[in-house]
Protein backbone atom coordinates (compact mmCIF):
# COMPACT_ATOMS: atom_id res chain seq x y z
CA UNK A 1 0.00 0.00 0.00
CA UNK A 2 1.47 3.39 -0.88
CA UNK A 3 0.76 6.64 0.93
CA UNK A 4 -2.16 7.60 -1.27
CA UNK A 5 -3.88 4.26 -0.68
CA UNK A 6 -3.14 4.42 3.03
CA UNK A 7 -4.53 7.93 3.30
CA UNK A 8 -7.65 7.03 1.40
CA UNK A 9 -8.19 4.00 3.65
CA UNK A 10 -7.55 5.99 6.82
CA UNK A 11 -9.90 8.76 5.77
CA UNK A 12 -12.44 6.16 4.82
CA UNK A 13 -12.34 4.71 8.33
CA UNK A 14 -10.49 1.48 7.48
CA UNK A 15 -9.08 0.38 10.78
CA UNK A 16 -6.70 -2.09 9.16
CA UNK A 17 -4.85 0.78 7.52
CA UNK A 18 -4.32 2.38 10.92
CA UNK A 19 -3.14 -0.92 12.43
CA UNK A 20 -0.71 -1.32 9.54
CA UNK A 21 0.72 2.14 10.27
CA UNK A 22 1.01 1.40 13.97
CA UNK A 23 2.84 -1.84 13.23
CA UNK A 24 5.24 0.02 11.02
CA UNK A 25 5.95 3.12 13.07
CA UNK A 26 5.15 2.61 16.74
CA UNK A 27 8.61 1.13 17.40
CA UNK A 28 10.66 3.66 15.43
CA UNK A 29 8.70 6.59 16.89
CA UNK A 30 9.10 5.33 20.42
CA UNK A 31 12.81 5.03 19.91
CA UNK A 32 13.11 8.54 18.53
CA UNK A 33 10.85 10.02 21.23
CA UNK A 34 12.98 8.41 23.94
CA UNK A 35 15.95 10.47 22.78
CA UNK A 36 14.09 13.69 23.63
CA UNK A 37 12.37 12.93 26.92
CA UNK A 38 13.65 11.60 30.24
CA UNK A 39 11.61 8.42 30.61
CA UNK A 40 10.05 5.58 28.69
CA UNK A 41 6.63 6.46 30.09
CA UNK A 42 6.84 10.01 28.77
CA UNK A 43 8.07 8.73 25.40
CA UNK A 44 5.02 6.46 25.16
CA UNK A 45 2.77 9.42 25.92
CA UNK A 46 4.42 11.46 23.20
CA UNK A 47 3.88 8.68 20.66
CA UNK A 48 0.27 8.31 21.75
CA UNK A 49 -0.23 12.06 21.28
CA UNK A 50 1.37 11.82 17.88
CA UNK A 51 -1.11 9.19 16.69
CA UNK A 52 -3.95 11.33 17.93
CA UNK A 53 -2.57 14.42 16.21
CA UNK A 54 -2.13 12.44 13.01
CA UNK A 55 -5.75 11.29 13.04
CA UNK A 56 -6.95 14.81 13.74
CA UNK A 57 -4.82 16.24 10.98
CA UNK A 58 -5.36 13.56 8.38
CA UNK A 59 -8.22 15.43 6.73
CA UNK A 60 -6.04 18.42 5.97
CA UNK A 61 -2.78 16.57 5.26
CA UNK A 62 -1.68 17.74 1.80
CA UNK A 63 0.79 15.01 1.08
CA UNK A 64 3.64 17.43 0.38
CA UNK A 65 5.91 15.12 2.35
CA UNK A 66 5.49 11.39 2.80
CA UNK A 67 3.20 10.17 5.52
CA UNK A 68 6.22 8.84 7.36
CA UNK A 69 8.02 12.18 7.31
CA UNK A 70 4.89 13.96 8.46
CA UNK A 71 4.47 11.53 11.36
CA UNK A 72 8.05 12.04 12.47
CA UNK A 73 7.61 15.79 12.22
CA UNK A 74 4.62 15.71 14.53
CA UNK A 75 6.50 13.44 16.89
CA UNK A 76 9.61 15.59 17.10
CA UNK A 77 7.57 18.77 17.65
CA UNK A 78 5.74 17.15 20.52
CA UNK A 79 8.78 15.48 21.97
CA UNK A 80 10.66 18.80 21.93
CA UNK A 81 8.02 20.72 23.85
CA UNK A 82 7.44 17.83 26.24
CA UNK A 83 11.17 17.36 26.69
CA UNK A 84 11.67 20.93 27.78
CA UNK A 85 8.61 20.92 29.96
CA UNK A 86 9.71 17.75 31.70
CA UNK A 87 13.20 19.00 32.18
CA UNK A 88 11.97 22.24 33.70
CA UNK A 89 9.47 20.70 36.01
CA UNK A 90 11.66 17.93 37.37
CA UNK A 91 12.40 19.27 40.84
CA UNK A 92 16.04 19.72 41.85
CA UNK A 93 15.34 18.76 45.45
CA UNK A 94 13.62 15.48 46.30
CA UNK A 95 9.92 16.41 46.80
CA UNK A 96 9.85 14.06 49.81
CA UNK A 97 11.96 16.60 51.69
CA UNK A 98 9.05 19.09 51.79
CA UNK A 99 5.79 18.82 53.69
CA UNK A 100 2.32 19.32 52.22
CA UNK A 101 2.62 23.09 52.43
CA UNK A 102 5.91 23.07 50.50
CA UNK A 103 8.05 23.93 53.54
CA UNK A 104 11.18 21.97 54.38
CA UNK A 105 10.36 18.79 56.33
CA UNK A 106 13.91 17.49 56.04
CA UNK A 107 15.96 20.71 55.94
CA UNK A 108 19.42 20.97 54.41
CA UNK A 109 22.16 19.63 56.70
CA UNK A 110 24.79 22.26 57.41
CA UNK A 111 27.82 20.86 55.64
CA UNK A 112 29.62 24.07 54.64
CA UNK A 113 31.89 24.21 57.71
CA UNK A 114 32.95 20.61 57.02
CA UNK A 115 33.81 21.20 53.34
CA UNK A 116 37.57 21.15 53.89
CA UNK A 117 37.57 18.14 56.22
CA UNK A 118 35.49 16.20 53.73
CA UNK A 119 37.73 17.35 50.86
CA UNK A 120 34.63 18.37 48.96
CA UNK A 121 36.51 20.39 46.32
CA UNK A 122 38.32 17.24 45.25
CA UNK A 123 35.11 15.24 45.34
CA UNK A 124 33.34 17.85 43.22
CA UNK A 125 36.08 17.51 40.62
CA UNK A 126 35.02 13.87 40.23
CA UNK A 127 31.30 14.57 40.46
CA UNK A 128 31.38 17.18 37.71
CA UNK A 129 32.50 14.47 35.31
CA UNK A 130 29.51 12.35 36.29
CA UNK A 131 26.90 15.02 35.54
CA UNK A 132 24.71 14.51 32.48
CA UNK A 133 26.57 15.74 29.41
CA UNK A 134 24.87 19.10 28.85
CA UNK A 135 24.87 20.03 32.54
CA UNK A 136 28.53 19.07 32.71
CA UNK A 137 29.40 21.29 29.74
CA UNK A 138 27.69 24.31 31.27
CA UNK A 139 29.14 23.72 34.75
CA UNK A 140 32.64 23.29 33.32
CA UNK A 141 32.47 26.55 31.38
CA UNK A 142 30.65 28.61 34.00
CA UNK A 143 31.80 27.38 37.38
CA UNK A 144 35.10 25.63 36.69
CA UNK A 145 36.50 27.93 33.98
CA UNK A 146 34.63 31.01 35.13
CA UNK A 147 33.13 32.11 31.81
CA UNK A 148 30.28 34.64 31.85
CA UNK A 149 26.80 33.40 30.93
CA UNK A 150 26.83 35.08 27.50
CA UNK A 151 30.19 33.57 26.66
CA UNK A 152 29.15 30.07 27.74
CA UNK A 153 26.03 30.38 25.56
CA UNK A 154 28.14 31.46 22.59
CA UNK A 155 30.62 28.63 23.04
CA UNK A 156 27.93 25.99 23.36
CA UNK A 157 25.48 27.53 20.91
CA UNK A 158 22.58 27.38 23.34
CA UNK A 159 20.04 29.96 24.51
CA UNK A 160 20.45 31.91 27.73
CA UNK A 161 17.39 30.21 29.23
CA UNK A 162 18.62 26.77 28.33
CA UNK A 163 22.02 27.56 29.77
CA UNK A 164 20.45 28.71 33.01
CA UNK A 165 18.26 25.61 33.35
CA UNK A 166 21.27 23.35 32.81
CA UNK A 167 23.39 25.35 35.24
CA UNK A 168 20.61 25.20 37.82
CA UNK A 169 20.34 21.44 37.54
CA UNK A 170 24.10 20.92 37.60
CA UNK A 171 24.73 23.14 40.63
CA UNK A 172 21.78 21.71 42.51
CA UNK A 173 23.04 18.20 41.87
CA UNK A 174 26.53 19.04 43.12
CA UNK A 175 25.10 20.66 46.26
CA UNK A 176 23.04 17.55 46.89
CA UNK A 177 26.11 15.34 46.55
CA UNK A 178 27.98 17.49 49.09
CA UNK A 179 25.11 17.11 51.52
CA UNK A 180 24.92 13.34 50.92
CA UNK A 181 28.65 13.09 51.59
CA UNK A 182 28.27 15.01 54.84
CA UNK A 183 25.35 12.91 56.02
CA UNK A 184 27.20 9.72 55.25
CA UNK A 185 30.29 10.85 57.15
CA UNK A 186 28.32 11.90 60.19
CA UNK B 1 8.76 29.07 36.73
CA UNK B 2 5.28 30.50 37.20
CA UNK B 3 4.42 31.58 40.70
CA UNK B 4 1.05 32.14 42.22
CA UNK B 5 0.45 35.86 42.46
CA UNK B 6 -0.13 37.42 45.81
CA UNK B 7 0.96 34.36 47.74
CA UNK B 8 4.09 33.78 49.70
CA UNK B 9 6.79 31.67 48.21
CA UNK B 10 7.19 28.26 49.73
CA UNK B 11 10.54 26.51 50.18
CA UNK B 12 9.83 23.99 47.43
CA UNK B 13 9.50 26.88 44.96
CA UNK B 14 12.37 28.88 46.42
CA UNK B 15 14.96 26.15 45.75
CA UNK B 16 13.99 26.24 42.07
CA UNK B 17 14.68 29.98 41.91
CA UNK B 18 18.18 29.97 43.40
CA UNK B 19 19.98 30.11 40.05
CA UNK B 20 17.67 32.77 38.60
CA UNK B 21 18.40 34.81 41.71
CA UNK B 22 22.17 34.34 41.61
CA UNK B 23 22.22 35.05 37.88
CA UNK B 24 20.21 38.24 38.35
CA UNK B 25 17.46 36.99 36.04
CA UNK B 26 14.47 37.88 38.20
CA UNK B 27 11.93 40.63 37.85
CA UNK B 28 12.09 43.25 40.58
CA UNK B 29 8.92 41.94 42.22
CA UNK B 30 10.13 38.36 41.91
CA UNK B 31 13.36 39.26 43.65
CA UNK B 32 11.51 41.05 46.42
CA UNK B 33 9.35 38.02 47.05
CA UNK B 34 12.35 35.72 47.00
CA UNK B 35 14.31 37.88 49.41
CA UNK B 36 11.27 38.23 51.68
CA UNK B 37 11.13 34.44 51.83
CA UNK B 38 14.82 34.16 52.66
CA UNK B 39 14.43 36.75 55.41
CA UNK B 40 12.06 34.51 57.31
CA UNK B 41 13.38 31.09 56.26
CA UNK B 42 16.72 30.03 57.78
CA UNK B 43 16.60 26.72 55.86
CA UNK B 44 16.40 28.36 52.45
CA UNK B 45 19.02 30.90 53.53
CA UNK B 46 21.25 27.97 54.42
CA UNK B 47 20.42 26.31 51.09
CA UNK B 48 21.43 29.44 49.18
CA UNK B 49 24.69 29.64 51.16
CA UNK B 50 25.32 26.01 50.20
CA UNK B 51 24.76 26.72 46.52
CA UNK B 52 27.26 29.59 46.79
CA UNK B 53 29.74 27.30 48.55
CA UNK B 54 29.17 24.65 45.87
CA UNK B 55 30.03 27.20 43.18
CA UNK B 56 33.15 28.27 45.10
CA UNK B 57 34.29 24.67 45.54
CA UNK B 58 33.56 23.89 41.89
CA UNK B 59 35.84 26.79 40.97
CA UNK B 60 38.65 24.98 42.76
CA UNK B 61 37.97 21.87 40.74
CA UNK B 62 39.99 22.92 37.69
CA UNK B 63 41.77 20.00 36.09
CA UNK B 64 45.34 19.73 37.39
CA UNK B 65 47.90 20.87 34.83
CA UNK B 66 50.05 17.75 35.04
CA UNK B 67 51.07 17.75 31.41
CA UNK B 68 53.18 14.70 30.54
CA UNK B 69 56.71 15.91 29.57
CA UNK B 70 56.51 14.17 26.19
CA UNK B 71 53.29 15.95 25.29
CA UNK B 72 54.75 19.24 26.43
CA UNK B 73 57.80 18.72 24.21
CA UNK B 74 55.58 17.74 21.29
CA UNK B 75 53.59 20.93 21.66
CA UNK B 76 56.73 23.05 21.88
CA UNK B 77 57.95 21.35 18.72
CA UNK B 78 54.61 22.11 17.07
CA UNK B 79 55.11 25.75 17.86
CA UNK B 80 58.69 25.80 16.58
CA UNK B 81 57.67 24.13 13.33
CA UNK B 82 54.90 26.65 12.88
CA UNK B 83 57.26 29.52 13.56
CA UNK B 84 59.99 28.33 11.19
CA UNK B 85 57.36 27.99 8.49
CA UNK B 86 56.26 31.60 8.93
Amino acid sequence: MDDADLLASLRGGDERAFVALVDLYQGPMLRLAASFVPSRAVAEEVVQDTWLAMLRGIGSFQGRSSLKTWLFQILVNRARTTGTREQRTTPVVDPARFDDTGAWADPPSEWVAAADDLRLAARIREWVDLLPERQRQVVLLRDVEGLAADDACAVLGISETNQRVLLHRGRSRLRQLCEDEYREAR
Amino acid sequence: MKLLRGRDLVCRQAVELMTDYLEGRMSRSGRRRFEAHLARCPNCTEYLAQIRETIRLTGQAAAPADLPPQLRDDLIQLYRDWQSGQ
